[in-house]
């Protein structure tokens, strides 16, 4: 089953949620390459993400990558604490662009 | 600043539940009636000294020796009844980092650590190194993917195996003889890398050492064994107080002639085989 994304602000916004693990990870890389691809500005929304392991966060870094590399905009939001120590240990927390929430973001603009 | 050994509590069903283990090599009984528990999130350290069974129980709990008798349990699963198939799943929630790495000397570091994920995943080529050089940044090899395993120092080599028992998530890590051979510094650095692992991944950790200060730092739990028995299980601090004189012996490294079984040695030095 693959995630959704919705349009918002001019950003393409893929909604993660449950376990990004082994089995849906694919799919999070492919909603979120598919977007970049299309030039799309990328906003991931994890406030749903109950457990995301190292292939989840592959597929983030794969796309933050990408988004750098062709000028595009690419952050998280809502990463909850378990995500977070998972970034942590990786010191991706430091690289990532993470926001409270996707209003967060979203409020101050495209 | 040092990470604290029980930053987490411990929750839920045992990951791994033995129960009345007992086991032999070559006829000789080398673990008898052992039973211990670990939790979700614990790190269950194992000691003894040389001789204690600990490597065996460590075997048995890997299904890689057959016990005489009593049972193993992981993830609730009695590891004794399981197929080919299902030893196959069950093992990809499973790392382990063996004494001597064990790393494959013909292929890189990087290579080793992407091994599990090529034999196990059909994950994007991509992803699978992305979460392979993660995993050496984690365990501060960030790099040296591209290192051969003859390459690297004893402390290096730990981590490269702590990094491909990793590499696909595992919920139970089995840890044989972290510090052994490293100098005090690299063992503590070791440690605390341990503790930030389980700390971030919530992961159950079996450690079998026979270095008193790493299992200390790092355990919630401790089983002393001793001639293939539980002398006690418990936390570092009753450990500590243990009144039992043989536990005591271990912490303080005293040393006591084992009574000896007289009919057993003679035994032993006279069954030669034309």
């Amino acid at each position: 089953m693959g995630f959704p994304v919705e349009k918002k602000q001019g950003f393409s916004v893929v909604v993660l949620n449950g376990d990004v693990d082994l089995s849906r990870s694919p799919d999070a890389r492919r909603a979120i390459m598919k977007s970049l691809k299309k030039m799309h500005n990328v906003l991931v929304d994890m406030s749903a993400v109950d457990y995301i392991d190292s292939s989840g966060v592959a597929s983030l870094v794969e796309g933050f990558q990408y988004a750098r590399s062709n000028s595009l905009e690419f952050g998280l939001t809502g990463v909850s604490e378990a995500a977070m120590n998972v970034l942590r240990l990786a010191r991706l927390d430091q690289v990532f662009p993470i926001y409270a929430s996707l209003d967060e973001r979203l409020a101050t603009g495209a | 600043m040092a990470t604290m050994g029980a930053a987490i509590e411990p929750t839920g069903d045992p990951v791994v539940d033995v129960r009345n283990l007992s086991a032999t090599y070559t006829g000789r009984p080398v673990l008898e009636d052992v039973s211990l528990q670990v939790r979700q999130g614990e790190i269950m350290v194992i000691m003894g000294g040389s001789g204690s069974g600990k490597s065996t129980l460590l075997r048995c709990l890997l299904g890689l020796h057959r016990p005489r008798a009593g049972l193993v349990r992981l993830f609730g699963q009695d590891i004794g009844g399981l197929g080919t198939r299902q030893w196959a799943v069950l093992r990809k929630k499973m790392g382990v980092a063996f004494q001597g790495g064990a790393l494959f000397n013909s292929m890189s570091v990087g290579e080793n650590v992407c091994l599990p994920l090529r034999e196990h995943t059909r994950l994007d080529h991509t992803t699978m190194r992305i979460m392979s050089r993660m995993k050496l940044e984690m365990v501060n090899l960030g790099g040296f993917e591209h290192l051969m395993p003859a390459q690297l120092s004893g402390g290096m080599l730990k981590r490269a195996a702590l990094a491909r028992a990793l590499v696909m998530d595992p919920g139970l890590l089995f840890f044989d003889e972290p510090s052994a051979g490293l100098d005090t510094v690299v063992a503590a650095d070791l440690d605390e890398l341990i503790l930030r692992i389980r700390n971030a991944m919530q992961i159950s950790l079996v450690v079998v050492t026979h270095e008193l200060e790493s299992a200390f730092k790092i355990a919630d739990r401790i089983t002393v064994l001793d001639q293939g028995r539980i002398l006690m299980t418990g936390s570092v601090a009753e450990l500590r107080t243990s009144s039992i004189p043989r536990v005591q012996q271990l912490l303080t490294r005293t040393y006591e002639e084992q009574p000896l079984d007289t009919e057993a040695y003679l035994r032993r030095l006279t069954d030669i085989v034309d």
